[in-house]
């Protein structure tokens, strides 16, 4: 039965977690995320999981790996300085297909930065901060609601494809405290396990292999080099290595359509707020309040992989503007997928665009 | 050459709660180290109350760079100053999570390389800046709120790191413990510290009364309770060998640990006599191992009693 409550989003996405049968926590505090390994040590133990507080982030990430390996679900949550700790570990698991769930509480960077205030600065880096060529799943929930849904959501795509997946929040969204709606359960996916007679790295059609547990009936050799559908060692040979990064990104790439999630308002308008987390906020409040003609809202739930289809939901649209806590991450890739203008929207600091900034910058570009 | 210790070379004006042993701490190895220091400071409590913006209450140069490689850094100061000819004095602050914990690799190659520099690690047992989470450093039993005591857990399981003794197993000439509650004795290990050639090693301890739960007028208190109930042993160790420890008379550990609410747990809803019995021995051990128990003669019965 769906319980109401009232919580703080870093809570609900350790509880979403729970609900998507998480029960392995391995982390380090950094602000703002702290609050999810605060719950997890004390919620884990109650549902018959292990929480351990590790040295570092690369000690974090490197234990989830590990417990995801004994077939458990497992996850940490980091902000900025701990994921740039984690990405040779992230690449790991790209390359080794571990699926694994990160959540990343993101804060003013460069460097310690702005430890207490909101950002979205690692936007790019989640989706191109290993070296080498991967792809990404992130999502980037805007209310406390959604910091559960899309945690839930977040294990069931890495469970799907056998990578790990990015819960792209913000510290505004983590620290918020509002109304959120537990749903008696939820739509969990089971780790697909190796299908009997196949080898452990060998993709079926959908190109994500099952997964063979360690200690259930598995020999099964992991490696972070390139490595042949045994998994064995094959550093030499360039078919191989081409064929496994190929897949490895076309697996996530291909379904697209698949992951996408996103939500569209006034499809017909001529300019549209592209946006994510919590800047989607304000923008939600002016398509609600403005005055005059209406502004075509593009919310994503999903940024990666970038679903760039959804720019074509607006049949009218002359411009896209895109209001985003960091410099311009995503207008970039935006900017790849369509030859209309993108107007970026940068703010720094920690605080959200208002209203009025927004609706002058809808006005600047009608009035060009 | 001697310090003038009446220098104040650490300011008011800096945001520590009333009462923070890191505080002390950081104003004392300043007096023992003079202006001539250069300070690396790792992410963590003190890096942030000593720097609030716009202003810092370091009067020598000082770098903060990462959580983790404080070490790293000063072993390049430390090297490049040496290249130059200098001899401005390098020396690491640091909290024990980023001593205890994500600090190690990095101390670890600084200690094996001999870089002359002197690590002072303010240990206040947990994660203070972040909110009180364990750290290697946070001893049995004490509640944080990564090791909550509750129905399934008497708080942190694991005993403390023994980071003094991995460090002089590094080959340090000089490692030490020392604590806020007895200042003299920090002041003379710093500059001893300082002067002897090579990486060397001071952990003060740092009572912190915001995350141990104590009132802040007591802090030279508590420190002194962990030193006689033996859960702190203030020593030196010389080439790796104990050369001096601070005699105690031995008082149960009770009376530390019923001061703090981290070990509130222990004391109620009811007296957990056997968790109380299991941080006895960790101190009945630490006895043992230093043999700095001042064993007063008896006293003597009352006349005519």
């Amino acid at each position: 039965m769906t319980r109401l409550d009232f919580m703080q989003g870093n809570v609900a996405s350790a509880e979403g977690a729970i609900a998507a049968g998480c029960r392995f926590f391995g982390g380090y505090p950094i602000t703002p995320s702290t609050e999810i390994a605060e719950r997890m040590a004390a919620r884990l133990p109650r549902v018959g999981g292990t929480f351990i507080q590790m040295e570092d982030e690369i000690a974090s990430i490197a234990a989830v790996i590990g417990a995801s390996w004994t077939g458990m679900k497992a996850m940490t949550a980091t902000s900025g300085p701990g994921f740039s700790l984690m990405l040779e570990n992230l690449g790991f698991a790209v390359m080794t297909e571990t699926p694994l769930v990160v959540v990343d509480i993101q804060r003013g960077g460069p460097s310690t930065g702005q430890p207490t205030m909101s950002s979205q600065g690692d936007m790019l880096q989640c989706r191109y901060g290993s070296h080498g060529d991967i792809a990404t799943i992130a999502l980037a929930p805007a209310s406390v609601q959604e910091m559960y849904d899309l945690t839930v959501k977040a294990f069931n795509l890495a469970e799907r494809f056998r990578c790990p997946a990015f819960v792209m929040a913000d510290e505004i969204v983590g620290h918020m405290r509002e109304r959120i709606e537990i749903p008696g359960s939820v739509e969990v996916a089971k780790r697909r396990p190796l299908e009997p007679g196949r080898l452990p790295f060998a993709a079926g059609p959908d190109l994500v292999p099952g997964f063979p547990s360690f200690g259930r009936g598995y020999r099964v050799h992991v490696t972070g080099l390139t490595h042949d559908e045994r998994g064995y060692p094959a550093t030499n040979d360039e078919a191989v290595h081409a064929a496994l990064v190929e897949r490895l990104v076309t697996k996530v790439e291909s379904s697209r359509r698949e992951i996408a999630d996103y939500e569209v308002m006034n499809p017909d308008a001529d300019v549209v707020i592209v946006c994510y987390g919590a800047p989607a906020r304000t923008v939600l409040q002016l398509a609600a309040e403005q005055a005059g003609p209406p502004v075509g809202v593009l919310r994503f739930r999903v940024v990666w992989p970038f679903p760039e289809h959804a720019l074509g939901e607006f049949p009218n649209a002359e411009a896209f503007i895109v209001p985003e806590q960091n410099m311009g991450q995503l207008a970039r890739e935006i900017e790849r997928h369509t030859s209309l203008p993108v107007v970026p929207v940068p703010k720094l600091g920690g605080d959200l665009h208002t209203p009025g900034e927004l609706a002058r910058v809808v006005e600047e570009v009608r009035r060009r | 050459m001697a310090i003038d210790k009446t220098c104040e070379l650490f300011d008011c004006g800096h945001r520590a709660c009333g009462g923070c042993g890191a505080s002390m701490a950081a104003r004392l190895l300043l007096k023992a180290s003079g202006p001539e220091t250069i300070v690396v400071s790792s992410t963590g409590c003190m890096e942030v109350f000593s720097t609030p913006y716009p202003e810092t209450a370091w009067k020598v140069p000082w770098i903060h760079s990462l959580f983790e490689n404080a070490s790293a850094v000063a072993s390049g100061i430390e090297s490049a100053l040496k290249q130059q000819g200098r001899s401005e004095k390098v020396v690491v602050v640091a909290g024990d999570g980023a001593t205890f914990d994500i600090g190690v690799l990095c101390i670890s190659g600084a200690f094996e390389r001999g870089h002359d520099i002197t690590y002072i690690c303010y240990d206040n047992e947990a994660y203070m800046n972040t909110g009180i989470q364990r750290s290697g450093a946070t001893p049995f039993d004490a509640s944080t709120t990564t090791s909550p005591a509750g129905r399934v857990s008497f708080g942190n399981k694991h005993p403390k790191k023994d980071m003094p003794r991995i460090l002089a197993a590094h080959g340090s000439p000089y490692v030490a413990t020392a604590s806020v509650a007895y200042p003299a004795d920090f002041m003379q290990k710093v500059e001893r510290a300082i002067s002897t050639e090579g990486p060397t090693y001071v952990q003060v301890h740092a009572p912190c009364c915001t995350g141990w739960g104590f009132d802040g007028a007591k802090t030279v208190a508590i420190g002194k309770l962990a030193i006689e109930t033996g859960l702190w042993v203030n020593y030196e160790l010389v080439d790796g060998e104990v050369a001096k420890v601070k005699k105690v008379v031995k008082k149960p550990v009770e009376e530390y640990l019923k001061e703090q609410k981290r070990f509130r747990h222990l004391f109620k809803p009811k007296l957990q006599e056997e968790e109380i019995a299991k941080i006895q021995a960790i101190a009945d051990r630490n006895f043992e191992r230093y043999g700095h128990e001042i064993r007063l003669p008896p006293k003597k019965a009352p006349e005519g009693a």
